[in-house]
């Protein structure tokens, strides 16, 4: 039989045509791919788009029960765009099998927009009500064409009935519509202002301990980046593709490295002859930045990509309409590792005790033995190795280019000078309003003004709290 | 209380002004005009033209040097205010090309590509001269006033100063480059072909405005010594050394601060203002982050804190970058970042400072003495 239809397939007749197709829709599997593909090799443009859907109905079908999740998943999202009845059962079926909550959602959406495109009356109406209770966006369009016509002067009694539950169901998937939007919107201010906060934790350092400002942080940034990317040109180089994926955790301690050594030696070169003098410092190291980034144009050119590594792509779906980036959560993840090893190192290490020493009295912890100079040296390299860090989680978010420093050093001073200089609490809570301020605004007034809003609001901010959130008491404050 | 001035400085300063300012005035057109076309003596147009917009950038940086130099504001972002200077007469001569514009149209070019149909209602001041000219000193100055009020008035002062400077420079390129700002987005103003009915490509329109900048700049220049040597100067000088001692005096410094800041930012509009025309273009990216930023280390390298510095630093590092980017344009983000931590690590007085060196015996640096280095709060 499936031998026949095979070979009705080029038949010139349409009708002949059409109910091979049907058969083997109804009858075919996987197997037939090739064999239909030989077929679609040959023969002209009207039997090619009478196989094209069997093709693919079969392929989606096959994927339908494939290992993969997200294969599963993209198989019943596309059925439900061919709109043919024969899949529901398919997807019906799958969806009873299913584990994993969202394939089997999809699956589920799916058959039931079948239902509503080619149903009849009563199993349209079942299908509109499940549709409202799975929330289901892609459906609101068919939704909204049953409402239309329900409103029509010659409706009958059933269409008017099914425009009236299509009315609820499109009114339950608008109110949870809102609610996931809410739910990103949070997110996406959380991610943002973990990414702020990771750039400007060594900013942060640098400033409130030390009393520099370090123009070229954003080069270290980039300096950690360029790392990160020539470990994965290395892996791609010399080592087979399998561990490929390795690359991304080897280079890490790469790039801190990288930033750690290149701020030691800019402490050991520049800064050091600056201390006390915050403008100098500020301009001595703009220079700097202007230097690195334009070695980086020389060196590397304009544009270069880290791929991400295959556990960090995708996402989860954690409910319907809420899709959460993996790198978004890693991010934030590093983020609160950074702030309690920061915390760690300053308060509960041995380190850190002298760093809080000499910054409170420089004179008198040289007096008790603390050789303030490599405490000095120490701290600005590793607040420039934390620089190298941020540059290496950016790369999951964006191309490494020579300008990834200069897109993100004025977000980070601000968010310095909004938190305080001297506790990390501000910048901490600076960059969760910076970000979160952002992503709110941002939907209301595009990416451009909203970044302007943000400045008034940071100047107007200082108006009320001219020193930032946490500000610094006493003696050293007007220093 | 007596004005306690230098004397021997100031001579000094007044002197080299005046040779200054005769070479800019009187040999630079002579050079121009007299000689030649192929003698070694001629300054070709395009040499003149040239430095008309160096002396622009001078009268910018005089502006920065009164701000920072004296009174210890950095603000990293003049460019801003030179950017409204240029713009405002940018529009004037934008809507002076009339139906000379590449489509016909009264309006510009850029509102026939953007399908604008009817002139916006804020470009109408500038279909008069005088409305140009007005507002490339208004405009900087009312933003300026508004700008610098919050700021200093609640003593955001030093680097939290410069900080939020930048992030304006920041902000205003970015709705610059927009085109919904119907200022001409990226592509900026350009093709202008005239002013006051004067041909802008005629070579002796040039030589005006040529002249006209260096008469703009002995006035800005003039104007600056008035107010440093006034007893205002004064207190701005100690300000920059030490804030809270002239609170303690009894003084209120921000209203010091905002009166320098409103008038280096009118000393940009004004820049700005006679740039345009010689220059003939005026885009976004005069008004970013690095533009704004290369007026600070003009007046490091002439020497902040002297009036002339500010000038010779102008004229010296855009005369350099005009020669080395012809022969190695890579290389000058190099030579600017090397100046930057150059300058601020060795010479902290500038060329001036080694001028002054070098002719030793004259009075030590008084006016531009640097901060020292504080040494409070333990460091």
């Amino acid at each position: 039989m499936i031998e026949q239809a095979l070979a009705d397939l080029t038949s010139e007749n349409a009708e002949t045509r059409s109910a091979a197709v049907a058969i083997l829709i109804e009858k075919g599997d996987a197997s037939l791919i090739p064999k239909l593909d030989e077929i679609r090799a040959t023969a002209d443009r009207a039997v090619r788009q009478a196989i094209k859907p069997v093709v693919d109905l079969l392929k989606n079908r096959a994927n339908l029960s494939s290992e993969l999740p997200d294969y599963r998943r993209s198989a019943a999202s596309d059925i439900a765009s061919t709109g043919r009845r024969e899949a529901i059962a398919w997807l019906q079926a799958a969806a009873a099998k299913e584990e994993v909550w969202w394939v089997r959602y999809t699956m589920e959406e799916s058959a039931n927009l079948l239902e509503l495109r080619s149903g009849d009356p009563s199993a349209k109406l079942a299908a509109v009500k499940k549709l409202g209770e799975l929330r289901s966006q892609n459906s609101v369009t068919l939704l909204q064409e049953l409402i239309d016509a329900g409103k029509l002067a010659e409706a009958t009694d059933e269409q008017k009935s099914l425009a009236s539950t299509a009315m609820a169901s499109v009114s339950q998937i608008e109110a949870w519509s809102t609610k996931a939007n809410i739910i990103e919107t949070i997110f996406r201010g959380i991610s943002l202002s973990s990414i702020l906060l990771i750039m400007s934790l060594g900013l942060a350092i640098v400033f409130g301990l030390m009393g520099v400002i370090n123009m070229a942080h954003g080069e270290l940034m980039m300096i950690g980046a360029y790392a990160t990317f020539i470990t994965q040109q290395a892996f791609i180089a010399w080592l087979p593709p399998e561990s490929f994926d390795w690359y991304f955790p080897v280079s890490l301690p790469l790039a801190f490295l990288a930033s750690f050594g290149a701020g030691w030696l800019l402490e050991a070169t520049v800064i050091r002859f600056l201390y006390g003098r915050l403008l100098e410092t500020l301009l001595a190291t703009w220079g700097v930045s202007l230097i690195l980034m334009q070695s980086a144009r020389v060196y590397f050119g304009d544009l270069t990509a880290v791929i991400a590594p295959q556990s960090l792509r995708g996402g989860a779906q954690v409910m319907v309409g809420v899709y959460l980036p993996y790198n978004r959560i890693f991010i934030i993840i590093l983020s609160i590792v950074c702030v309690v090893g920061i915390y760690y190192m300053l308060f509960r290490s041995n380190l850190g005790m002298r760093v809080r020493a000499v910054t409170q009295n420089r004179n008198m912890s040289a007096c008790l033995g603390i050789p303030t100079r490599k405490v000095d040296s120490y701290t600005f390299a590793f607040a420039s190795g934390l620089a190298g860090i941020a540059g290496w989680a950016l790369t999951m978010v964006g191309n490494v280019d020579p300008g990834l420093g200069q897109n993100y050093i004025v977000d980070a001073f601000m968010v310095v000078v909004t938190g305080g200089v001297g506790k990390l609490a501000g910048t901490i809570w600076a960059s969760l309003g910076i970000g979160g301020l952002n992503k709110v605004i941002e939907p209301f007034t595009g990416a451009v003004y909203g970044k302007v809003f943000i400045l008034v609001g940071v100047i107007l901010f200082l108006q009320w709290r001219p020193s930032g959130l946490f500000a610094a008491k006493g003696r050293s404050a007007d220093a | 209380m007596p004005e306690q001035i230098q004397p021997q400085q100031d001579s000094r300063e007044t002197l080299s002004f005046y040779v200054v300012g005769a070479v800019f005035l009187i040999v630079m057109p002579l050079l121009n005009m007299l000689p030649a076309e192929d003698s070694w003596l001629h300054l070709s147009d395009f040499r003149l033209n040239q430095f008309g917009k160096f002396l622009c950038f001078a009268i910018l940086a005089l502006g920065l040097d009164l701000t920072w130099g004296y009174c210890g504001v950095l603000s990293m972002g003049q460019g801003v205010f030179f950017g409204f200077g240029a713009y405002c007469m940018g529009m004037y001569l934008a809507l002076q090309i009339g139906k000379e514009s590449v489509y016909g149209s009264e309006l510009p070019d850029f509102m026939v590509w953007t399908q604008v149909k009817e002139l916006p209602f804020f470009w109408y001041p500038f279909k008069s001269f005088w409305g140009g000219l007005l507002g490339a000193i208004l405009v900087p100055v009312i933003f300026a006033t508004i700008f610098g009020f919050l700021a200093f008035r609640s003593r955001i002062k030093g680097v939290y100063f410069a900080i939020i400077t930048q992030a304006l420079a920041f902000a205003a390129w970015l709705v610059f480059n927009r085109n919904e700002t119907r200022l001409g987005g990226t592509n900026g103003l350009t093709d202008f072909k005239q002013v006051l009915g004067f041909r802008l490509s005629d070579p002796s329109t040039q030589l005006g405005l040529y002249i006209l900048t260096v008469l703009a700049l002995i006035a800005s220049f003039l104007l600056c010594r008035w107010i440093v040597a006034s007893r205002a100067g004064k207190v701005l000088i100690a300000i920059r050394d030490s804030e809270s001692r002239v609170t303690f005096s009894g003084y209120t410094p921000w209203v010091y601060k905002l009166f320098v800041f409103v008038v280096a930012a009118g000393l940009a509009g004004l820049a700005g203002m006679l740039y345009v025309p010689q220059v003939g273009i005026i885009t976004p990216a005069q008004i970013g982050v690095l533009p704004s930023l290369e007026v600070v280390i003009w007046v490091a390298v002439g020497g902040r804190g002297t009036l002339i510095g500010a000038v010779l630093g102008a004229v010296v590092v855009n005369f350099g970058r005009s020669v080395l980017t012809n022969y190695f344009p890579e290389a000058w983000p190099f030579i600017l970042g090397g100046l930057f931590v150059v300058v601020v690590t060795m010479f902290p007085d500038g060329l001036v400072g080694i001028i002054r060196k070098f002719f030793a015996g004259g009075p030590p640096a008084a006016g531009l003495a640097m901060p020292k280095p504080q040494t409070q709060g333990g460091r």
